[in-house]
């Protein structure tokens, strides 16, 4: 095949000339659709912000808002976008005919110079829609995380949040909310053969691993939240891109009496959906993963695949105690978390394997807490990361994991601080001890994001912190 | 004939109404300059060779295996520049290198040459091809390397006035200290980009993200070695400048010429937001060292300083930057004895370039960061000293200017201490720090002086270009650029007020070189002040020969003629209006001149930069804010609770216009005090001087969790200033340094953690980490007095 086909603000395109690599921002923008940005070209911005279609349980469609410069178009083969362009009343882009959300925006002074406001509408717009939107006596159930992954030079913000809060209900006949009420096109099986690589979206997990049994460098695709980026800023090229975000048997959530199963390719965003804070941890976690337009795309299994230092989902999932499920055309393994790090960016994943799903035993530990450290609280990358799963027994503490980002080549376990803590009285004596031993954590090291000693001083405030949080009681270094 | 500050009773100007693209800006149909090359066909793309070295020689440049990539067209070097190979107005910016020299690299990232070709990506792929090569030469990345082996560049200006060795010498109390702070890179969301083609009359023709056209236009043809007549930059609207696009955007102009020029073919050249953060210059990092002398009541009685700025590879502005680090140095305060001498470093970096407040920033940053360790030294509360300090009436600048207006200071602080709750709030911020062992709030308040006017006088000029068509529409064009500050939404109002016709009447055409020529870079926040001074003048002239006309059909003397929401009658008869477009058609019958060219410079300066004396501002812009701070004593980070503000605006053009200017210039200058970290490799390992943050993902500006939670802005009422246009004052700039007051705030719940009466060190940008710092040197100042205390 040559053709990718999307639907594209409503009406259906047959694409030819795609390659691997082609953005759906560079192709927007190569037709004439500049409405929308690239500001940074790497998901940080959203000034490049478009709406993509997703089924939604009952039968109807979810606008996602999704940054339109990490997605490859041949990752998109059978669905459905919507871009700024779309987005007016009469959906041709007319300023005489605005979208509740334009107006708001442009009546508050809510653009200066304009060049991230397309992606604010298209953020605001998604929000607009959620099907879960409610408002209540107070508010109109507006979530302003939806807007945190959109940046601003300069309005300060103030003007654009006020514009989300005063946004009503879609009225009757909305002409998107009606669209809504009919199902999301899925994505469909691709086979884009070209001079500058493959693309494939196989059609069975069978498939998948078929074509990774055969080519055991081909780069895995889930929500393409780091790809892109590779793809943007460092030029980087697959001779075989293998996308399996669709597979259905990566995009389960199964609790059992055991354990609870998380699909690897379930979007960031839909698994916080489905848990609903059913994992306290996780529930405290999602929000601090990056932004809403990155947790639309973003996955377990491509956190875990990247295996970077400083993925905000390692430090959690091992003090969960996870495993992650390994599949490939010989079978499925499941290796704990704990040992799955190697290396820098290394992992116990062969060629060929696909991580499948993550394994959290249960029960869960009943006390814990997430720290993310990083220079701004919203939309950065950790400086250092903290998670702690506790249980005590009579003021005794009977068991404990602590999951640590950004001190080491790999996420590590605090082994020898959860030591010192198991079978101790959970008092300040206790936790000043072992706040010291976990001071020493790890290799931190000097960069731009923090120096090596506020990372140390860290590892040893969060656990002073996370004492405070649980009892009250003051407990110095 | 009015004065210019006066306003009709019905008119435009002082209605809130939204920016005039608004519409525009929300359905992603306002278009830039990179989105305009799609419609072109056989546009070429360009794409640097950056060298990998702080500082070296280039020893061997080959383009040949370029030419050989797919889709390559041509590379640029320094042999292919038919005129003069600068980018900048000094002469110490080639634009181009080559093998017969140009060939020194003198920054980590720097554009050895250009690539075009048919797409982005070959051109990529064709500067990969290009053998480089390089003799390392010794380089200088920080500021304290560069004064250490006096590294400058340019004049060394030194503020005077009084005798500072007398003054100090009163001096009850005497303290020195050292500060430095950071810069901070522009991220306008839309990077540098110009697009260039020989139109169909055969000039070159050059769309740039611009903020100074005119001198785009003279750079552009000083490089094709071409009279200015025979180019022209147009400026549709810029994705945000602050003054990162004054300077910067010339080269890049340059080189989309001179591509066009050598292949016939139209040539775009858009920065991608790595390219942009390591090729273009950014605020100016400072480092002074001070001693400064107070009598016994905290008054200041002298200061004397050694400033030094980071000016990167090249001077580009950073002369008159430093200047108006100099003239605002004092901010609101008055100090009888002053020496202040002023050096630009020469490092190996971006060349260190305008930036909103344009080095007043850091001279006010200095000063207040001075006043707030010497309080708990005096025995102060900070607020106390800002205000035993304050200019009063009748007072003069160190550099011999009268402080218009100096009682306005005053009247700022108290009624914003007044309206934000100030006192009462302190007494509730200590009970809870008090019953907080690990969150303590701190709650500070500074005051912003800022002078308005380009230092260089000759700068301080604008031209405008109105015409009024024979049904009435007015077109109307100035030298001004839009770079989302609003200045084409305050000129429609201007024109429509000057002009007595609805908004409706009026468009605005783009900022084109051959439309009003020789204009100034809009800058200095000057923009509104002298286009707004140029359109009226147009306006008025127009309006007075209608008059002429209107008075013969209404039998009234000219002066009595009344131009009002597009009807015009006699003085005191409503009723025997006429339709402007009725007149203007009558007008065009007796042949009147409907055009009008106008043109406004600003009057009363002069300033002498070897003597740093002089009258350089028209007047000054006030403000003051409160900010509320929480610190987390495990980890440093912090909120923003809240923050009031009170501004001066003058007579506000364009009430939610300038609303937006202080609440975006205050987050921004927020950003810039506590988050925004420039980082450069300072080692001596291979990658010595690149820079460290060169992305979105490295380098973080503020986002929505860094707005205050409570933010209340009041604009100052009565604030007529005569002498500008409609009485306003301009706002560009001056709110920025309102932030100071978060970073004061942070020092105040810094303060909370240690013993009280301890005078607190903050570095700047005071990220969570610098105040975590700070804070654990307090609480280690408290254990130690506990301690001393035990013994």
């Amino acid at each position: 095949m040559n053709q990718i086909e999307i639907t594209l603000n409503g009406q259906p395109r047959s694409i030819s000339g795609v390659l691997p690599h082609t953005t759906l921002l560079g192709w927007l923008r190569s037709q004439g659709l500049t409405g929308s940005k690239e500001g940074c070209a790497e998901g940080e911005c959203g000034a490049c912000a478009v709406l993509l279609s997703k089924p939604t349980a009952e039968g109807g469609t979810r606008l996602e808002s999704v940054n339109g410069c990490l997605l490859l178009l041949a990752g998109l083969h059978g669905q459905e976008v919507t871009t700024v362009e779309g987005i007016g009343v009469e959906g041709l882009g007319s300023p005489l005919a605005l979208h509740p959300v334009q107006s708001e925006l442009a009546v508050r002074g809510g653009s200066q110079c304009g060049y991230c406001t397309p992606g604010f509408v298209v953020s605001m717009a998604a929000e607009y829609y959620r099907p879960e939107r409610q408002a209540s006596q107070h508010s109109n159930g507006f979530e302003l995380d939806a807007i945190h992954g959109n940046l601003c030079r300069c309005t300060g913000y103030r003007p654009i949040r006020d514009a989300a809060q005063a946004l009503g209900q879609p009225a009757e006949g909305d002409r998107i909310a009606e669209r809504l009420t009919r199902p999301a096109p899925l994505p469909r099986p691709t086979e884009l053969i070209t001079s500058s690589g493959h693309f494939h979206r196989p059609e069975t997990l069978e498939d998948a691993l078929h074509l990774l049994d055969q080519l055991p460098d081909a780069r895995i695709l889930a929500g393409g939240t780091d790809w892109g980026v590779d793809v943007n800023l460092k030029h980087a090229r697959a001779a075989v891109t293998v996308a399996v975000e669709h597979l259905p048997e990566l995009g389960r959530l199964e609790w059992t009496p055991e354990h609870l199963e998380l699909g690897a390719g379930l979007s960031l965003s839909e698994l916080e959906r489905r848990l609903a804070g059913a994992v306290p941890l996780l529930h405290t976690w999602f929000p601090q993963f990056a932004s809403r337009l990155i947790r639309n795309r973003a996955t377990l299994g491509g956190n875990l695949g990247t295996a970077s230092p400083i993925g905000d989902s390692p430090p959690v999932l091992l003090a969960l105690g996870a495993s992650v499920l390994l599949i490939s055309s010989q079978g499925e393994r499941e290796v704990p978390l704990d040992g799955y790090f190697t290396g820098y960016r290394q992992t116990v994943r062969r060629p060929g394997e696909l991580i499948r799903a993550v394994r959290i035993p249960l029960p869960l530990a009943p006390v814990t807490g997430f720290y993310k450290i990083a220079k701004r609280p919203l939309d950065d990358i950790s400086s250092v990361a903290v998670a702690f799963a506790l249980s005590l027994e009579g003021g005794v503490v009977s068991g404990v994991k602590i999951g640590l980002g950004g001190v080491a080549a790999t996420p590590i376990r605090a082994h020898e601080t959860e030591a010192a803590l198991v079978g101790q009285p959970w008092t300040q004596g206790t936790v000043q001890r072992a706040a010291r031993l976990l001071k020493r954590e790890g290799t931190p090291q000097d960069d731009h994001r923090a120096s090596g000693a506020y990372r140390a001083a860290m590892l040893e405030q969060t656990l002073l912190k996370f004492y405070f949080e649980q009892t009250g009681a003051e407990v110095t270094a | 004939m009015t004065s210019l500050h006066e306003r009709p009773a019905v008119g435009a100007v002082g209605e809130a109404i939204v920016h005039e693209s608004a519409a525009l800006h929300v359905t992603g149909a306002a278009l830039y300059t990179d989105d305009l090359g799609v419609k072109m066909t056989g546009l070429l793309h360009a794409w640097p060779l950056q060298a990998g070295h702080a500082h070296a020689r280039l020893t061997r440049l080959d383009t040949a295996p370029s030419l050989k990539v797919p889709g390559v067209v041509r590379v640029l070097t320094a042999a292919d520049v038919p005129g003069l190979n600068d980018a900048g107005v000094k002469g110490d910016e080639p634009l181009l290198m080559g093998e017969d020299g140009p060939g020194e690299v003198m920054f980590h990232g720097q554009a050895v040459c250009w690539v075009l070709a048919e797409s982005e990506d070959a051109a990529r792929l064709g500067a990969e091809a290009i053998v480089a090569e390089y003799e390392a030469l010794p380089s200088i990345v920080t500021l304290r390397e560069a004064i250490d082996q006096e590294s400058f560049q340019g004049s060394r200006p030194t503020l005077r006035r009084g005798d500072v060795a007398a003054g100090l010498a009163q001096a009850a109390h005497v303290f020195s200290g050292e500060f430095e702070c950071g810069g901070q890179e522009h991220f306008y969301l839309e990077t540098n980009a110009a697009l260039a083609h020989i139109d169909e009359s055969g000039q070159m023709f050059v769309q740039s993200s611009t903020q100074h056209p005119s001198e785009t236009q003279e750079i552009v043809a000083h490089a094709l070695g071409l009279p200015s007549h025979a180019v022209t930059v147009q400026c549709l609207r810029m994705g945000g400048g602050f003054g990162g696009k004054e300077m910067q955007p010339h080269g890049y102009a340059a080189i989309a010429a001179l591509g066009a020029t050598l292949t016939g073919r139209p040539v775009r050249l858009r920065l991608n937001r790595t390219q942009d953060l390591t090729l273009t210059g950014k605020r100016h990092p400072y480092l002074a060292r001070w001693t400064a002398g107070f009598d016994d009541a905290g008054k200041l009685l002298a200061l004397e300083a050694e400033l030094y700025s980071d000016g990167g590879w090249s001077l580009d502005l950073s002369e008159p930057v430093m200047a108006r680090t100099l003239c605002h140095i004092e901010n609101a305060y008055f100090i009888p004895h002053v020496r202040v001498r002023g050096t630009v470093c020469r490092t190996n970096k971006t060349s260190q370039t305008a930036f909103r407040g344009f080095g007043g920033p850091q001279g006010m940053l200095i000063v207040e960061d001075l006043l707030s360790r010497c309080a708990p030294r005096l025995g102060l509360e900070a607020e106390e000293l800002r205000r035993r300090n304050f200019y009063a009436p009748g007072q003069t600048t160190p550099y011999g200017q009268p402080v218009k207006d100096a009682d306005r200071i005053l009247t700022v602080w108290d009624t914003l201490l007044s309206s934000s709750d100030y006192a009462a709030r302190q007494a509730e911020i200590s009970t809870f720090n008090a019953a907080h062992p690990y969150r303590k709030r701190g709650l500070a308040v500074t005051p912003v002086k800022f002078g308005i006017s380009f230092n260089f006088t000759s700068y301080n000029q604008a031209g405008a270009l109105v015409h009024v068509y024979k049904d009435g529409s007015v077109l109307i064009n100035h030298g001004g650029t839009e770079m989302g500050q609003g200045l084409h939404t305050k000129m429609l109002q201007v024109a429509a007020t000057a002009l007595g016709v609805p908004m409706s009447a009026v468009r605005l055409a783009p900022t084109r070189t051959d439309k009003v020529p020789n204009t100034s870079a809009t800058a200095a926040s000057s923009g509104a002040d002298l286009n707004g001074g140029a359109v009226k003048d147009a306006c008025g002239q127009i309006r007075g020969r209608l008059a002429a006309v209107a008075a013969g059909r209404l039998g009234v003397h000219p002066d009595d003629v009344r131009f009002e929401a597009g009807s015009v009658f006699a003085l005191g008869h409503p009723e025997t209006s006429l339709d402007f477009a009725k007149l203007v058609h009558h007008a065009y019958m007796e042949r009147t001149q409907l055009w009008a060219a106008g043109f406004y410079r600003t009057p009363g300066l002069h300033w002498d930069r070897e003597a740093m004396q002089g009258e350089p501002f028209k007047y000054f812009a006030y403000g003051a804010s409160v900010s509320e701070v929480e610190v987390d004593g495990f980890s440093g980070a912090y909120r923003l609770r809240r923050v009031d503000i009170l501004h001066d605006v003058g007579d506000s053009l364009s009430p939610l216009i300038d609303l937006g200017q202080i609440e975006g210039g205050f987050v921004q200058g927020a950003g810039w005090l506590t988050l925004e970290d420039l980082r450069w490799d300072v080692t001596d390992g291979p990658n010595r001087g690149r820079l460290a943050t060169p992305s979105a993902s490295t380098y973080k500006l503020p986002s929505f969790g860094e707005m205050p939670e409570v933010f209340n802005v009041e604009l100052l009422e009565r604030a007529t200033e005569t002498g500008v246009v409609y009485g306003s004052k301009a706002v560009g700039e001056p709110p920025l340094m309102l932030a100071i007051s978060v970073r004061e705030a942070l020092r105040a719940a810094v303060m909370a953690f240690g013993p009280p009466g301890r005078s607190v060190e903050l570095a700047s940008p005071a990220t969570p980490e610098a105040v975590f710092w700070a804070l654990d040197a307090a609480r280690n100042a408290m254990l130690a007095q506990a301690v001393a205390a035990d013994d």
